[in-house]
């Protein structure tokens, strides 16, 4: 069993890879901006939960997943599914509810599916995914397929026993589920300490003899690292890994939360260690980016959501007509 | 030329059928608590684990949500699953999945990822298990829309329904009356998969309809046979599939017989006798010669003691006496 304790920064090795990981976070960091402002305009509704602060998770994850690996996410899942490689339009036409999102606007935010890019919700029932991970990995494990399942989560889920169900079943059967705990040290309003009786959330794992790794979810360099040596032990084990990615949510929960449970220096600290900003930092440091390629990285990014915005108005709404279908696979069931 | 019948129980019915699934599709497999080694705790799946060998029998630590869950997952990964839930009072651990996964995929994903899962449970009462043991829940489940309901009350659809709902490409509960297990009949020899959409009349009558399914089946069988003495003839309905009810059957029944009786193991508020009784007011309200009747079970937790259970279920007696007093006044 290893648990390899958060590293030391390391120096950046390779310049074509950090700029495109500074390109995928700022891409989601700039389409969740967008999307709160569509909020306030009434375009987008329902629930809205941002990952903003979080964006190094994800995208350092899915450096170590290939295209036909799965990914099983929560709620909080706009950043897994733009870097999964859905486009902005559908996902943003599928926020406004419209029939050219990916989900016909059937789902919403929370509800984010994609077949071809393997992404299985958007599950909005805290602990929900986990069974639905393991059986996608029982399914390879029976299939002989060689792929990895991964399922994000927030460190709240773990206090579920659907989390404990989950993880003994992986190790028991031995499938290969990479497990990633998004731990931003907050379930809503209710803090880690005060709902875990044992904080140090990797010994839950360890204790289903789950080998696991903690790493700083606020560096991209270090989560895409400490996530390849991950999948790289399911994939050559078969077997279940957990991964903690201690990380922050700058925002409010969802859209209706006044964060009366933490305070502003709180917030204002974990601000400074700003996945984006220190990327850019360090990269300004090494030369590796000025300010005009920082200026066109946005300009295109900006392109991009404008397009997605473009292509969610325009998109149409789904016929009333069709209310009822997706219920069954054959149609015209009562 | 005449049928080759065999003698043999519900429960090796189902046995066989589930047989019949692991050898025609190398996708399927079964997986729940103690259906390998212990043979299943009410036995349905004996000998399948020396047959299948532990991948494709799968026991499971107790962990109804997680294994459940794991088959919705196994489903969407490609996979036929079978889950086998002891009995529907412990799947209550599970309705998360059911009800907030396997119902809802296809629907939220706007039609991308179907659900082609079967659950099996056991329920109801009569066995003298008391209040965690015994109620018969199928018929809250028939309330989700997104999954079907099955209730097989015949060696033929014990051993036939399995395979009907392996081939459908959405999640389907079937749901078998622990009752029934030993219950010996006669099976046709070709006997094969069955048709999980119609409801079956087993029996016809120009008097009464006996709409039913499940143990109580059995139960109006018996007091059809002792109101025919007394020269009442009633139409006997088999639902069969609890959702999507197969309205037509027992509005047909009805508009021949104008009288409806519904026997129901679930409790009465909010019951399917409810959804069945409801139906025949909006359909067949002016074909009605009497009100629509139900017996279903007395509003309580399960009892232990027998006098007692057997106060709570629908029982023949209660069922002639209201079917008399319907058709005579
Ligand atoms: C089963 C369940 N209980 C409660 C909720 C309401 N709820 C939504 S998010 C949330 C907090 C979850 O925290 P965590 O798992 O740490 O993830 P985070 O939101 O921080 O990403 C709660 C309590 C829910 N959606 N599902």
């Amino acid at each position: 069993m290893t648990n390899t304790d958060i590293k030391a920064r390391q120096p950046l090795a390779n310049q074509e890879q950090s700029l495109h990981l500074l390109r995928q976070m700022l891409r989601i960091r700039r389409f969740e901006e967008k999307s709160t402002e569509l909020y306030s305009a009434m375009k987008i509704r329902g629930f809205l939960h941002l990952y903003i602060g979080e964006e190094a998770v994800a995208v350092g994850v899915a450096e170590a997943l290939s295209t036909d690996d799965a990914v099983v996410a929560t709620y909080r899942e706009h950043g897994h599914a733009i870097v999964r490689g859905m486009s902005m339009g559908a996902i943003m036409a599928e926020m406004y509810g419209k029939v050219d999102g990916c989900c016909r606007g059937r789902g919403g935010s929370m509800h984010l599916f994609d077949a071809e890019h393997r992404l299985y919700g958007g599950n909005a029932i805290v602990g929900g995914g986990f069974p639905i991970a393991v059986g996608l990995a029982l399914a390879d494990h029976l299939q002989k397929k060689a792929r990895v399942t991964c399922c994000c989560f927030g460190e709240g889920a773990m206090a579920e026993g659907e989390f404990h169900e989950s993880m003994n079943l992986a190790s028991l059967w031995q499938l290969p589920v990479l497990f990633v705990c998004e731990n931003n040290f907050y379930a809503m309003g209710t803090a880690l300490e005060l709902s875990e009786s044992v904080v140090d959330l990797s010994s839950k794992a360890a204790a289903y003899a789950v080998p696991t790794a903690t790493v700083d979810g606020m560096d991209v360099i270090a989560v895409a690292e400490a996530a390849k040596k991950a999948s790289d032990t399911v994939r050559e084990t078969g077997a279940p890994f957990f991964l903690e990615c201690r990380t922050y949510r700058f925002r409010p929960h969802s859209m209706f939360d006044p964060e009366l449970y933490r305070s502003k220096q709180e917030v204002d600290g974990w601000k400074q260690r700003c996945p984006i900003l220190s990327l850019t930092n360090r990269l300004k440091e090494k030369g590796w980016i000025d300010d005009s390629t920082l200026e066109k990285l946005e300009e295109d990014i900006a392109t991009e959501i404008a397009s997605a915005v473009d292509f969610a108005e325009q998109s149409e709404w789904e016929s009333v007509e069709d209310l009822t279908r997706f219920v069954y696979s054959d149609v015209g069931v009562n | 030329m005449e049928q080759q019948l065999r003698k043999m129980t519900y429960r090796d019915a189902l046995n066989e059928g589930l047989r019949e699934a692991l050898q025609k599709d190398e996708r399927v497999f079964l997986m729940g608590e103690d259906v390998g080694r212990y043979g299943g705790c009410f036995a349905v799946s004996k000998g399948l684990l020396d047959e299948f060998g532990p991948e494709r029998i799968r026991d499971t630590p107790l962990s109804e949500s997680a294994f459940t869950g794991a088959g919705i997952g196994a489903a969407l990964g490609g996979m036929r699953p079978i889950v086998e839930i002891m009995t529907v009072n412990f799947s209550l651990l599970a309705l998360d999945q059911i009800m907030n996964n396997a119902a809802t995929y296809l629907h939220m994903s706007g039609g991308l990822f179907n659900v082609p899962l079967v659950i099996r449970m056991a329920t109801g009462g009569g066995k003298q298990l008391a209040a965690q043991h015994s109620h018969s829940l199928e018929g809250w489940y028939a309330h989700i829309p997104g999954i079907k309901v099955l209730c097989p009350a015949t060696l033929e659809d014990a051993r036939g329904m399995l395979w009907s709902a392996l081939l459908d490409p959405d999640p389907v509960l079937i749901f078998e009356p622990a009752v029934l297990y030993p219950m010996e009949r006669t099976l046709a020899v070709d006997a094969g998969p069955v048709a999980i959409d119609k409801a079956k009349l087993h029996r016809e009558g120009k008097d009464l309809s006996l709409i039913s399914y499940g143990s109580c089946l059995h139960k109006c069988f018996d007091a059809a046979a002792i109101l025919a003495e007394d020269g009442i003839e009633v139409d006997v309905i088999d639902l069969r599939t609890l959702r999507p009810l197969d309205t037509e059957s027992f509005l047909t029944s009805v508009a021949k017989t104008h009288r409806a009786l519904i026997v129901d193991e679930g409790w009465r508020s909010g019951s399917l006798a409810a959804e069945v009784s409801a139906r025949i007011m909006e359909q067949a309200f002016y074909q009605l010669d009497a009100p629509v009747e139900r017996i279903c079970s007395a509003e309580v937790p399960m009892p232990y003691a027998k006098h007692m259970e057997e106060a709570a279920l629908p029982q023949v007696a209660s069922i002639v006496a209201t079917a008399r007093r319907m058709v005579h006044g």
